[in-house]
């Protein structure tokens, strides 16, 4: 593969010299610096198959490695070390080592479609950095995101009721990460907002509160749903070899 | 073809979604209140549920597609309507992104088909209904010159920072109406908020994170980010000169109230642009009151600024 992946020059191989001298030459300074060269034998040849296994991951055959899909990033722009381009690089090539390099900052891409949108190979990026998000999560490589913790908090509301209530997903996804509510910012939001004393919509809040809104006769529409979501993640389970989980991923949430 | 849809639009389904029925209440509030204002009829799709948001989809996306397909299931098989009317980006994008799946892809076909079997009413079948933005809902139905018409003292040169972001126009292809010649709406420069705000006597800024990612997605899973892209659109608004930020989506708009707080608080970055529903500007230049229009929901306080203008 003739791409030059900078990316892959680990900076514990670059060797630099204070004073060098080669074949009799003076090198110090600009030409001190040196890259240790390194084999590369542990490609994963499963890991694309894996990927393209769990949903958004489908078309990441078609990558063509033209870096659209970086050049658009929204986070790229904030952390250049976030860079679906080379990961969907090391993804295709079975470069699992260097991919768990990256493990903790995939989960935050924002999903803001950007790459998606440019992209002229439709591989939807946006789905395969979720795909390998979930693939890192499921091999254990990295404990569930506190995306996904938000993803699952919500889905399963959404799940058992039809609809969700801002108030219950906030409080539930702080319980399940360990976090304080009483955020200074969150309690100075609620003080700007109670100061023109919007009655209606406080009383509306707090009903929704007390009493989750529910689509009716849901009963039938959440047990298919919930028959399907087992379904499909034993599947994605098992298409990576992975035993059948201990609970299905999303009723482990009371109501 | 702008006549068909002066008709077509003029009595929609409208499906508010979970966010409008909670944080976003003054969208829910305003967007009727404009509608009434302008004599159009909205029917609320019975019994509806939640599209899946940004959420679901992470859990399963063909999970998302049936959610969605069974609000439009509802909306044309129960409820004999033409055109769906979601005023959230998140709604709006996700039933657009289920008409496009149904018609595309076979396997989501199948799920909907079997999902909706077993919940036990008919399959939603891509074509039955059209899924439009509150935003083309205004412009389809009433258009810039009907508004210039109705407009009762206006919008007096506020200046004013239009924010489509992410989930209006991207990605393409659930948007075939979009980049489709004259009188279309642009995915790179949308502007159908510009023109509508400008009709009713705005001045747009020439702002250039129209369409930039706020990072509602992870507005709690990732707070600091979302803080910093909140950041760069907040102060991007400011140096364009613009009073307000104009907003067509609830997460957009309390993730901007959110994180200007957040920014405040965590990075003592204190910012002064205000944050409003594009349907509560409308609403004001249509000569309704702050109380109508619901400024008294919103977290950010454009009360002074705007009664300053005589507005409200």
């Amino acid at each position: 593969m003739p791409i030059h992946e900078k990316e892959l020059i680990r900076p514990e191989d670059l060797r630099t010299h204070e004073q060098l001298t080669v074949d009799g030459v003076d090198v110090s300074g600009h030409w001190s610096t040196f890259i240790r060269s390194r084999v590369v034998t542990d490609y994963n040849e499963a890991m694309q198959e894996e990927v393209a296994a769990l949903p958004g991951g489908e078309f990441i055959h078609r990558c063509w490695q033209c870096g659209s899909c970086t050049n658009a990033c929204t986070v790229n722009a904030v952390n250049p070390d976030f860079n679906p381009r080379f990961w969907i690089y090391l993804v295709r090539m079975g470069m699992e080592a260097e991919l768990l390099r990256d493990k903790d900052i995939v989960w935050q891409c924002v999903s803001c479609n950007k790459c998606t949108h440019i992209c002229p190979r439709d591989v939807n990026p946006e789905g395969v950095m979720k795909a390998i998000s979930h693939w890192l999560e499921l091999k254990g490589h990295t404990p569930k995101s506190p995306a996904m913790v938000f993803d699952e908090v919500f889905s399963d509301q959404v799940i058992r009721r039809g609809k969700i209530e801002d108030g219950r997903t906030i409080r539930r996804f702080f319980a399940r990460t360990g976090q304080a509510l009483q955020q200074d910012w969150l309690i100075e939001m609620a003080k700007r907002l109670v100061r023109h004393l919007p009655i209606g919509l406080l009383a509306r809040l707090g009903f929704s509160a007390a009493i989750a809104p529910r689509t009716r006769d849901w009963s039938r529409a959440r047990a298919a749903i919930e028959e399907y979501v087992q379904a499909e993640h034993a599947a994605q389970r098992s298409a990576l070899g992975l035993d059948a989980p201990d609970s299905p991923a999303t009723t482990r949430e009371g109501a | 073809m702008s006549e068909s849809k002066t008709d077509k639009y003029r009595r929609v389904a409208y499906y508010p979604g979970c966010a409008l029925e909670g944080t976003g209440h003054p969208y829910n509030r305003s967007t009727k209140a404009v509608g009434k204002a302008l004599g159009l009829d909205l029917v609320e799709v019975e019994n509806w549920n939640c599209c899946g948001a940004m959420e679901v989809k992470n859990v399963d996306p063909k999970l998302q597609t049936y959610l969605s397909s069974r609000v439009m299931s509802i909306a044309a098989n129960q409820m004999r309507m033409d055109v769906v009317m979601a005023p959230c980006n998140g709604c709006y994008h996700n039933l657009k992104k289920a008409e496009h799946d149904l018609a595309h892809d076979p396997a989501s076909a199948a799920v909907v088909d079997r999902l909706s079997a077993k919940a036990g009413h008919p399959a939603y079948q891509p074509g039955q209904v059209e899924s439009i933005h509150a935003l083309e809902w205004i412009k389809g139905a009433i258009g810039e010159d009907g508004l210039r018409a109705r407009v009762k003292g206006g919008l007096q040169g506020l200046r004013i920072a239009n924010y489509y972001g992410c989930m209006y126009t991207r990605p393409r292809n659930i948007f075939p109406e979009k980049d489709a010649g004259p009188g279309s709406e642009s995915t790179a420069k949308p502007h159908f908020m510009d023109d509508l705000l400008a009709a009713a006597g705005a001045v747009n800024v020439d702002f250039p994170l129209k369409t930039a990612c706020c990072g509602g997605a992870h507005t709690l899973s990732d707070s600091d980010l979302s803080t910093k892209l909140v950041l760069n659109i907040l102060n991007a608004a400011e140096a364009a000169g613009a009073e307000i930020i104009a907003t067509e989506c609830p997460t957009c708009h309390s993730g901007l109230e959110m994180h200007q707080i957040r920014a405040e608080k965590r990075f003592q970055r204190k910012t002064q642009v205000k944050i409003v529903y594009f349907t509560q500007l409308l609403g004001l230049a249509l000569g309704l009151s702050a109380r109508q229009v619901g400024l008294h929901e919103n977290v950010s306080a454009s009360r002074e600024l705007l009664a300053g203008k005589g507005l409200g």
